[in-house]
């Protein structure tokens, strides 16, 4: 569609950035495109803040929807205080707010000068990656709503939801990883320098001072390297055999113990000066590589449930009429809630007064509104969109019918199937070849040189240790994470790249997933529009609710609205009004052009016409993901692929000669259907990949093997997945998969490269020989080269996935 | 002579006792470093470790404010003057 400017130069909001086409907002030499960014800036600017817009250009966020006046009022109440806060003394409260918004520096420097906007606020800090800022008021001369009201006016509305007061929500940042690496980090290097001596004469060493005070400084040394440090292997080993399920941790702690021990005996008995730097060497590296393997993306909570989704604040009205909020956790059966235009319906209640049209897709999938009557009940999670409605609850919160489905057993914490990693499968069959090894040697000697036995048996141990296998996972596992987080697939840990790969079915959710939601595709067909025909038509477009109108209304530049004589809406057929002496007429084929559209294609097709001449028509069709046809060729040949949707068959024609005739189509699934559905492959033997985005599908996302959840905006997404792909990277899906594939190959390869050095080392330990200073050079040459090869490989890999 | 003698014979001192004392001190030092990065961590200032990497570019505001503070009083001083 172009429009046609006549002699108009763009340019663009100071604000937000966006393209202004109404001159009306505009001060200072500056222009703006809504109220909405000016009154932001004229507040910024009052205040001294104008650093803002210096820092980075368009900083702001878009203000076309004013937020509504009394929205914090829930804020007053002591007890809803009481559960937000962090901390309170007598003078000071700290809170933290979650800020969707923040997005730049411009951000984190005005968030942090917000005393100056309110003078009772005393600090402000951001932490950009969680998107948080948290601030320390006086609660005398400000208050928590003020705060909230604060941070509102210039733009950055906090997201506050029932999850916020939910119980245990505050998490501590667990520092004993870093500390215990840095502890084995400081031991290692300090025992290996003291062990010089040692090195260079080769065991021999002269001065017996030197000898015994550095043999004995490194006992010390090692002691929190072996007790804290390594602590974690221990408790897990421990827990590992205790349930008669060998892990990989039981074997390194194995090893860890006895070369503790065999050092401590050479030390005491003054016969060697043990292999402690070995033994601190090899926790450090491990505890490293666990490190990386752990780290995972910030940004992305995996811990949201149903209750981030749902506002804290709900408005009830009393008999007089008076709007109150509450906590949407308190409100109870027969109270009467008002619900605003653009508000999510927290609780399942009946329709009182006023027009309902509800938007369902992100709860069960229904890409298009419904309309509601008066007397009909209308089930949380669904969203608002035609003004504001009454409603009586029905069901509080915790009962309603959306929350149901987070009682279903697949939520169930302690049923949840134990994490068996193939490594742990390969470390049984490792530490039965060592302890064979060590057995046989241990006849031989006996056999031969009975004083020997120990000092071989304990030297195979010490050497052949499957710590290389634990390196090599969790140097693959991070280096993995981390690259598929450049390709914005965040992983909730490293096992579910391995069950990435073992993946046989793919089940598709249609609304949200393999469609764009935000951007219903609209195509315009006809004669050039010029901006006061797109006024005209958008002032006509906006007086309806019909969703198709809705759409047009958005698609078109924003400008004012003029007023509309005469207006009409015709159920079926369209809308008429006569706006500024012009009859302008919208709807469809018959309405407008008196004549019958026999075509029938995937969309709904609105024809426009302004004084009975016909100006072009609109084609408003459910918009695909873009790549969708390729992505879904490439994956046909690999998986099984499945589509479960909870929207109506309307599709089903597009969709069976997307997806091809193999494909099964089911419709109208409701989120139990979904989950009972992957169950029953399950039951087949099936590994299953659930890719969803909504409320309806975390039944689903949770019984699957690995469950995806798809989203364009990461700040708001499903939960109950085991992974997040960014909508714009659905394309690579195929190659995604294909790289997790690679995740075993990379791991078998640094283990043979790590046996070799453990034949090396097996050599010596058999032979009785293995001095101090080999197993000293052995083990962080095979650790290194074991990093290098990992990630060496995994960035090869990578390349593929770059084209 | 082994290597371990050659090594010792760089130092000045007749015995050993040198070694001792740079060894103990230069780990005296090493384990202060090493509270240090317990303490820290501990207070949780690696919580956040991407903000400060910006908020570091920032200008500080409180000069100007200084500038604006002293240019208003000499503007009233002359004002009263007149």
């Amino acid at each position: 569609m172009k429009i046609i400017e006549a002699n108009q130069v763009k340019t663009s909001c100071y604000h937000c950035g966006e393209i202004v086409y109404n001159r009306e907002f505009a001060i200072d030499s500056k222009s703006f495109c809504c109220r909405g960014c000016q009154t932001v800036y004229e507040i910024i600017n009052k205040n001294d803040l104008c650093s803002y817009y210096t820092i980075e250009n368009s900083p702001g966020i878009n203000q076309k929807h004013s937020v509504r006046r009394g929205k914090f009022d829930f804020l007053d109440d002591q007890q809803i205080i009481k559960k937000i806060i962090h901390f309170q003394d007598d003078l000071h409260q700290h809170v933290i707010f979650y800020l969707p918004q923040m997005h730049c520096s411009s951000c984190i420097w005005i968030l942090e000068q917000l005393n100056k906007i309110d003078a009772g606020i005393i600090k402000s800090q951001v932490n950009f990656i969680k998107k948080e800022v948290t601030v320390i008021y006086d609660y005398h001369k400000t208050s928590l709503k003020k705060v909230a009201e604060s941070l509102t006016i210039i733009g950055y509305e906090p997201h506050i939801s029932l999850n916020d007061i939910a119980a245990g929500k505050i998490k501590t940042y667990d520092t004993s990883q870093i500390v215990k690496l840095g502890i084995s980090g400081f031991c290692f290097g300090n025992i290996m320098m003291l062990s010089f001596p040692d090195y260079f004469s080769f065991g021999n060493v002269e001065d017996a001072a030197l000898k015994y005070w550095f043999s004995y400084l490194n006992l010390i040394l090692a002691l929190p390297v072996f007790f804290y440090s390594a602590s974690d292997f221990f408790i897990s080993g421990i827990k590992g055999i205790r349930q008669k399920n060998l892990n990989i941790d039981a074997p390194i702690a194995l090893a860890i113990l006895i070369t503790f021990s065999r050092s401590i005996y050479e030390i005491l008995s003054d016969t060697g000066s043990g292999y402690l730097d070995s033994m601190s060497g090899i926790v450090f590296f491990m505890l490293i590589g666990r490190y990386f393997q752990n780290k995972t993306y910030q940004t992305i909570s995996f811990d949201r449930d149903f209750k981030s989704y749902f506002p804290l604040g709900v408005s009830i009205v009393n008999h007089d009429g008076f709007e109150k909020q509450i906590a949407v956790s308190d409100v109870k059966v027969g109270d009467r809630i008002r619900i605003h235009n653009d508000e999510i319906i927290p609780v399942d209640a009946i329709l009182f007064l006023g027009k309902a049209t509800v938007d369902y897709s992100f709860v069960t999938g229904e890409s298009l509104p419904i309309e509601k009557t008066i007397g009909e009940i209308i089930y949380a999670g669904g969203r608002q969109t035609s003004g504001a409605i009454e409603l009586e609850v029905v069901k509080e919160v915790s009962q309603s019918y959306l929350t149901q489905l987070w009682n279903n057993a697949a939520f169930d914490e302690k049923k949840e199937k134990p994490l068996r990693s193939f490594i742990h499968q390969i470390s049984q069959y490792f530490t039965y070849i060592l302890f064979s090894i060590a057995i046989l040697s241990a006849i031989y000697w006996m056999i031969n040189d009975a004083s020997k036995v120990w000092n071989v048996v304990t030297a195979v141990l010490i050497v052949a240790c499957p710590c290389a296998l634990l390196l090599s996972a969790t140097f693959t596992n991070g280096n993995m994470i981390r690259i598929l987080n450049k390709y914005q697939l965040y992983v909730k840990n490293a096992f579910v790249i391995e069950q990435l790969s073992d993946i046989d079915t793919i089940v598709f959710d249609k609304t949200g997933t393999i469609t764009e939601q935000s951007k219903a595709e609209i195509i315009y067909e006809g004669n050039d529009l010029t901006i006061d025909q797109c006024q005209l038509i958008r002032s006509l477009a906006s007086q309806s609710n019909h969703p198709l109108s809705k759409s047009i209304t958005s698609y078109l530049p924003f400008n004012k609205n003029l007023i509309c004589k005469n207006y009409q809406e015709l159920k079926g057929y369209g809308t008429i009004a006569t706006i500024h002496q012009h009859q302008v007429k919208m709807g469809s084929a018959e309405f407008v052009l008196k004549r019958v559209n026999s075509f029938q294609s995937s969309g709904s097709k609105i024809y426009v016409s302004i004084d009975n001449e016909f100006i072009g028509q609109f084609t408003i069709k459910n918009s695909y993901r873009r790549g969708l046809e390729d992505v879904v060729n490439s994956l046909k040949s690999h998986f099984d692929l499945k589509i479960l949707s909870g929207d109506n068959a309307a599709e089903e024609p597009h969709l069976k000669q997307l997806f091809g005739k193999n494909t099964e189509l089911l419709f109208n699934q409701k989120p139990e259907d979904k989950l009972n559905y992957i169950k029953k492959l399950q039951l087949n033997n099936r590994k299953v990949m659930m890719i969803g985005d909504g409320l309806n599908d975390a039944g689903a996302l949770k019984q699957s093997d690995v469950g995806i959840a798809i989203s364009d905006d990461t700040n708001n997404f499903s939960p109950a997945c085991d992974a997040v792909l960014a909508g714009e990277k659905f394309n690579i899906l195929n190659d995604l998969i294909g790289y997790c594939k690679k995740e075993k190959t990379i791991i078998y390869s640094s283990f043979i490269l790590s046996i070799l050095y453990n034949f090396i080392g097996l050599f010596y330990a058999i032979q009785g020989d293995l001095k101090p200073v080999i197993a000293a050079i052995l083990m962080p040459l095979s650790s290194i080269s074991i990093v290098l090869l990992t990630t060496g490989l995994s960035s090869l890999y990578e390349l593929k996935l770059k084209k | 002579m082994s290597i371990d003698n050659f090594t010792i014979k760089l130092i000045l001192f007749s015995d050993m006792s040198a070694i001792f004392i740079m060894i103990g001190a230069s780990l005296l030092l090493a384990i202060g470093f090493l509270i240090a990065f317990i303490w820290s961590v501990k207070n949780n200032q690696y919580e956040d470790d991407y903000t400060p990497s910006v908020r570091i570019l920032f200008d500080n505001t409180s000069l100007d404010e200084e500038k604006i503070n002293t240019l208003k009083n000499t503007e009233i001083t002359r004002t009263k003057n007149k």
